[in-house]
C-alpha cells in the first residue's frame, strides 16, 4: 500500500507524520518528494547512502548541420528556443524536455544532452528504505526529480510519500501514485483553507483520504464540519506536547522514542488501511 | 535604424508589459516611418518574453524602448544586438523624441522569468 502525506503549507507537521507512519510500519519505504526542502532524512539519518545525479534532456544544436529553417523554434510550444545570429539556442529552464525539436528538425541537427537538476539519494534506516529527492537551488521544476524518486520505490508492504507543500503540479505528481492520502491540517482558519486546497486535489485524483489534525488545543468547529461534510475520517488529533516538541527538535523519531506516539501512529496506520498483516 | 516600442492600442501608449504587449510599433529613424505589427507572443502562457524578443530581433530592431523586460528576453536581445532603453512615460511620441535627443537611459533591471505553468 502507498500512502501520500500532504499539507497545504509547510510547517503543519507533514514530515513528522510521514516519518512516523513509516516507522509504525516497521518495514517500509519512505520517499521524500518535498525536493526543495527534503527534511525527512534528518530524522532517519540513513546509512549506506547512494547518491545519483538526476538530469533532464535538453537539446543541443550542431551548427554544421543546421540550415536555419527554424522549424524547431516554431514547434516549441514552451517557447524555449530562439533563433539569433543564425543559430538556434535553448533556454534550459524553459525547456520541458519534450524532445519535439529533435523530431521536427529535417537535418538531424538536434541532439539531446542531459542537464543535471538534482540528486537522488537512497539509504537505509533499520528496515526502512529512505529515498530522498534533492533539487538543485534555482531549478524551477522538481517534477522530473519526483518522478525518479517515485520510480526508485523498491516496494514494501507500505510506501509513505512525503509530498511537497501546496497543491501545484509537483504535489499532483507525488500523490498520483498513492492509494490513500493523509491530509495534515492545523485547526485554524488558514489551516482549513489549506486543507480544502489539498482535499480538492485528492478528489481530482480520485484518492480516498483522511485527516490528521496537528497542534490541536481545542476543536476548530469549521474544520470539524468540513471533515464531516466531506466524509473525511479524522485519523488522529495531535495536541501540543512538550515532550514531542523536544524530541522532534532533537531530530528523533517520535515512534521510537515515545510510547504514546507509538500507540498514536499504530492507530493512524490501522485506520488508513496500512496495518501489518 | 529601427526602434521598437511595445504598444497597447487600447491605452494608446507604451504597453506596461513587454512579452505580452498586443503590438510592436516599429519606428524607422531615417525615414520617420512607423508601422505596427501584432506581437505573436501576446497570448502565450509561457516563454512569452522569449518569443517577443525573437519577434523584435526579426523586425531588425537596434533599440527597444520599454517599461520592463525579463532576464531571458534581455539575454536574447543582447545576443541580437538590440539595446534596451527605459521608457520614461507612456506617451509614444515623447518617448521617440527623447530617444532622438539621446535622453533615454538604458534599462538595467530585468525581472526573473515566470516560465509558464509547470
Ligand atoms: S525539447 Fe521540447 S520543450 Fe525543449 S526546446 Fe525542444 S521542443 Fe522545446
Ligand atoms: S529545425 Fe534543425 S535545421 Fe531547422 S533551425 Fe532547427 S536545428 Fe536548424
Amino acid at each position: 500500500m502507498k500512502i501520500a502525506v500532504l499539507s497545504g503549507k509547510g510547517g503543519a507537521g507533514k514530515t513528522m507524520v510521514a516519518v512516523n507512519l513509516a516507522a509504525a510500519a516497521k518495514r517500509a519505504v519512505y520517499i521524500d518528494c518535498d525536493v526543495e526542502e527534503p527534511n525527512g532524512r534528518l530524522f532517519w539519518k540513513p546509512a549506506e547512502v547512494r547518491r545519483t545525479q538526476v538530469g533532464v534532456a535538453v537539446p543541443e544544436f550542431d551548427p554544421a548541420l543546421c540550415t536555419g529553417c527554424r522549424r524547431c523554434v516554431d514547434f516549441c510550444r514552451f517557447n524555449a528556443l530562439v533563433y539569433i545570429r543564425e543559430t538556434p539556442r535553448v533556454f534550459p529552464e524553459v525547456c520541458h524536455s519534450c524532445g519535439g525539436c529533435a523530431l521536427v528538425c529535417p537535418n538531424g541537427a538536434v541532439r539531446e544532452k542531459s542537464r543535471p537538476i538534482g540528486v537522488l539519494e537512497q539509504g537505509r534506516s533499520g528496515d526502512v528504505t529512505v529515498i530522498t529527492g534533492e533539487l538543485s537551488p534555482g531549478e524551477a521544476s522538481g517534477v522530473p526529480l519526483i518522478r525518479e524518486a517515485l520510480r526508485a520505490d523498491t516496494g514494501s508492504s507500505l510506501t509513505v510519500i512525503d509530498c511537497p507543500p501546496g497543491s501545484a503540479c509537483p504535489v499532483m505528481e507525488s500523490a498520483e501514485a498513492a492509494d490513500y492520502c493523509i491530509l495534515v491540517a492545523e485547526p485554524t482558519a488558514f489551516g482549513l483553507h489549506n486543507v480544502k486546497m489539498v482535499h480538492e486535489l485528492a478528489v481530482i485524483l480520485g484518492k480516498p483520504c483522511g485527516v490528521i489534525i496537528n497542534k490541536q488545543e481545542k476543536a476548530y468547529e469549521p474544520l470539524e464540519l468540513f471533515c464531516r461534510e466531506n466524509g473525511l475520517e479524522i485519523l488522529a488529533r495531535i495536541g501540543y506536547d512538550a515532550e514531542f516538541a523536544r524530541l522532534i527538535a532533537r531530530g528523533e523519531i517520535l515512534y521510537h522514542a515515545d510510547r504514546r506516539a507509538a500507540a498514536l501512529f499504530d492507530g493512524v496506520l490501522k485506520r488508513a488501511g496500512g496495518g501489518r498483516e | 535604424m529601427t526602434v521598437i516600442i511595445p504598444y497597447d492600442d487600447v491605452e494608446n501608449g507604451v504597453c506596461v508589459s513587454f512579452g505580452r504587449a498586443p503590438y510592436f510599433l516599429a519606428y524607422d529613424t531615417e525615414t520617420g516611418c512607423r508601422s505596427q505589427s501584432p506581437n505573436p507572443a501576446a497570448q502565450e502562457q509561457g516563454g512569452a518574453g522569449l518569443k517577443a524578443a525573437q519577434c523584435v530581433a526579426d523586425l531588425g530592431a537596434r533599440a527597444l524602448i520599454t517599461f520592463r523586460c525579463g532576464e531571458n528576453a534581455a539575454e536574447v536581445l543582447a545576443a541580437a544586438g538590440v539595446e534596451i532603453y527605459k521608457a520614461p512615460e507612456a506617451d509614444v511620441d515623447r518617448c521617440l523624441q527623447a530617444f532622438a535627443e539621446g535622453k533615454l537611459e538604458k534599462l538595467t533591471k530585468f525581472h526573473a522569468g515566470f516560465h509558464g505553468i509547470r
